[in-house]
């Protein structure tokens, strides 16, 4: 919703004579915007580094064999990838392409239910007036600060008792709400959508259920964006329950790394060729939708 | 306001009560109230049934078995007070997964902060190319932490691993990663810093931005330098997000599991418990040991940590980190006190 924004800088600027443009100009530049010399360039080159050369060096190290690790670090990647790739899809106690659907799905599952629960919740909470719908908002947030461990018996007794362990149904029914969600979308409906809005929908007569659709979707869509790119990133990266509640032979990506390393002799160039094989999909994600993950972040800041 | 001169019209119509207007009760008006009334826990209730089912369900129930020796075959409990409880606090493995957990935390939570505020306030300059080096920053974040673990685990290889090999070179001997335990905790620490500085930092950049840029140019008027700036502008600004990334990354660190689960190939928090944390600890008494009472206990003894230094936390931030907007250098009291003074000094002057 752009409504309310306002105009941006470039415009106002325009109107202001060209001498008091640039005196304003140099004021800003003495005090902060000084073009800023090497050293913040160094800064920032030293942490994109240290944030890629990880996963660089488990590239090469995966691309060379069982002696690669102990050796000198080889710069340049090796020849052996494709075969340790090759490696970790077929070996039967990792279960490779399982595990990548089973990521794959349960994440867009449990992303696509957040997104469908906590939109229709944060309307409620940021437009609609009900009793007791503070109250109830503050203990939304308040069950975000209760660790994970403290559900995982019951419902690892409850899912046992269904026969469900094992079952990556197990993993989704759990994380098909999140507090962080409601509270996500409550903080973002709450300044995207100004109150005249929905009451001149319902002064036209529309139903509850349609302001919600015409309105409220509409204007929810970056935040839900940006919350469906948050839950699939943390339920792929999600290891705690899963593990505890999948079996062996039917696991999530992160699962089945932990399951490479447990063998009796390691050979590292294997295990790495996997964490590459496992990483890159979210890679991927992130270079198509990393600006708006950025964004979201930020965006999540300001108000929390 | 206008109210007064139009009250004595009202009063009349008050006295005697008006006839009551004939309303039109349509279906379609009646369904809208309806609507009106009802929609709202309409919409907030797949949430909360969802989460009674799987949130507040388990939470109560752990609380129950933790009260229980709870028996696998039969899967009942006998109840036995607060039995499970003192297992195991009078379990050394505890105490030590107790004090590796804070070690690692602390390991983790501070320079991760010290970082994330440094490198936010450098990409909070007047940089080129903005979206990329922010970009840039949040890459660890997607990558899956069992998979920084492992990286990092062959990175600091005790014989020969890259890290010690760097050291080397630079004529320091190997550092024991996998046996000594501060060490082991240093390690472990660097999985979690790699993975969330650069969350943080976009986080603090944020709230960085939000600040007013007039202040900074009135201080430099004032002849404030940066660093001067920083401490009396940034800092303060931040607190609201300095609490919340403080109060986050509290609950995050103290449950930490993957990093140390995958540290080495058996997964059990090293040959010594070096590395043994809370919640690697609740999983070996859980899966391992197969005992949900004394799992579901030491569940609960993590949250009343966890909540326990989380308030710390507020508290210590709260005081530490002077309030927005109070810039004076002075405490509230001061302030008043001054108020004060200045009042009863303008009423002198007036006499």
């Amino acid at each position: 919703m752009s409504i309310g924004t306002p105009p941006p800088l470039a415009i106002v600027e325009e109107g202001i004579p060209n001498a008091a443009k640039r005196r304003r100009g140099a004021k800003t530049i003495r005090i902060r915007g000084s073009r800023p010399g090497f050293w913040v360039y160094g800064t920032l080159g030293a942490v994109f580094l240290s944030a890629v050369f990880p996963l660089y060096w488990s590239f090469v190290i995966g691309s060379g064999d069982a002696t690669t690790l102990r050796g000198p670090f080889p710069w340049v990647p090796l020849g052996n990838f494709i075969e340790n790739a090759t490696a970790v899809l077929n070996n039967p106690a990792v279960n490779f392409w399982p595990a990548l659907w089973n990521s794959i799905y349960s994440s867009f599952l449990i992303a696509a239910a957040v997104v469908i629960t906590s939109t229709l919740a944060g309307w409620a909470f940021a437009k609609l007036r009900f009793l007791g719908g503070p109250a109830l908002l503050v203990f939304v947030v308040a069950t975000m600060a209760v660790p994970q461990q403290l559900g995982v018996v019951p419902l690892y007794i409850l899912f046992s008792d269904l026969g469900w362990t094992g079952q990556i149904g197990a993993i989704i029914i759990p994380a098909l709400t999140s507090a962080f969600g409601v509270f996500w979308m409550t903080q973002y409906l709450r300044q995207a959508v100004p109150d005249e809005l929905i009451e001149a929908a319902r002064v036209d007569g529309a139903s509850m259920i349609r302001t919600f659709w015409t309105v409220g979707v509409t204007a929810a869509r970056p935040a839900a964006a940006m919350l469906f790119l948050f839950t699939f990133v943390g339920s792929w990266n999600n290891f705690f329950w899963p593990f505890i509640v999948l079996d062996r032979q039917n696991p999530t990506l992160p699962v089945a790394l932990s399951l490479l390393q447990s063998n009796y002799f390691v050979d590292y160039s294997v295990v790495l060729a996997g964490v590459v094989l496992a990483t890159v999909p979210l890679l991927l994600l992130f270079i198509f939708a990393g600006k708006q993950l950025v964004s979201g972040i930020m965006a999540g800041a300001v108000k929390g | 306001m206008t109210a007064t001169e139009s009250r004595p019209q009202v009063r009349p119509a008050a006295a005697d009560p008006p006839p009551r207007q004939p309303r039109v009760i349509s279906f379609s008006h009646r369904l809208s109230r309806w609507d009106l009334k009802v929609s709202p826990y309409l919409y907030i209730s797949p949430f909360f049934i969802m989460f009674a089912i799987v949130g507040l369900f388990p939470i109560a129930y752990t609380a129950v078995i933790s009260f229980m020796d709870w028996d696998l075959v039969r899967n009942s409990g006998e109840f036995v007070g607060f039995d499970q409880y003192v297992w195991i606090l009078t379990q050394p493995h505890f105490w030590t997964a107790l004090r590796n957990t804070f070690s690692i935390f602390v390991l983790s939570s501070v320079p991760q902060l010290l970082l994330a505020i440094f490198i936010a306030s450098v990409l909070d300059r007047n940089i080129r190319a903005k979206t990329f080096w922010r970009m840039s920053v949040l890459v660890p974040y997607v990558v899956a932490p069992v998979a920084v673990g492992l990286i990092f685990n062959a990175m600091f290889a005790d014989k020969s691993g890259l890290i010690n090999s760097w050291l080397q070179l630079v004529g320091i001997s190997a550092i024991p990663w996998h046996v000594d335990p501060f060490w082991s905790h240093v390690a472990i620490a660097t999985m979690v810093n790699y993975r969330w500085v650069g969350y943080n930092t976009l986080i603090l950049l944020a709230a960085m931005q939000a600040v007013n840029r007039d202040f900074y140019e009135a201080a430099t008027v004032d002849g404030a330098g940066p660093i001067r700036q920083f401490f009396s502008i940034t800092m303060p600004s931040l607190k609201p997000t300095l609490i919340f990334v403080i109060i986050t990354s509290t609950i995050g660190g103290l449950q930490i599991f993957d990093e140390p689960r995958v540290f080495d190939q058996f997964g059990r928090g090293g040959s010594a418990q070096q590395w043994l944390t809370i919640t690697l600890y609740l999983y070996d008494i859980g899966w391992g040991q197969w005992d949900f009472g004394r799992a579901a206990a030491m569940a609960w003894i993590l949250f009343i940590i966890i909540l326990g230094i989380g308030l710390i936390n507020l508290l210590v931030t709260r005081t530490l980190v002077r309030d927005e907007g109070m810039r004076s250098g002075l405490s509230k009291r001061q302030q008043k006190r001054a108020a004060r003074a200045a009042k009863k000094q303008v009423k002198e002057s007036q006499r």
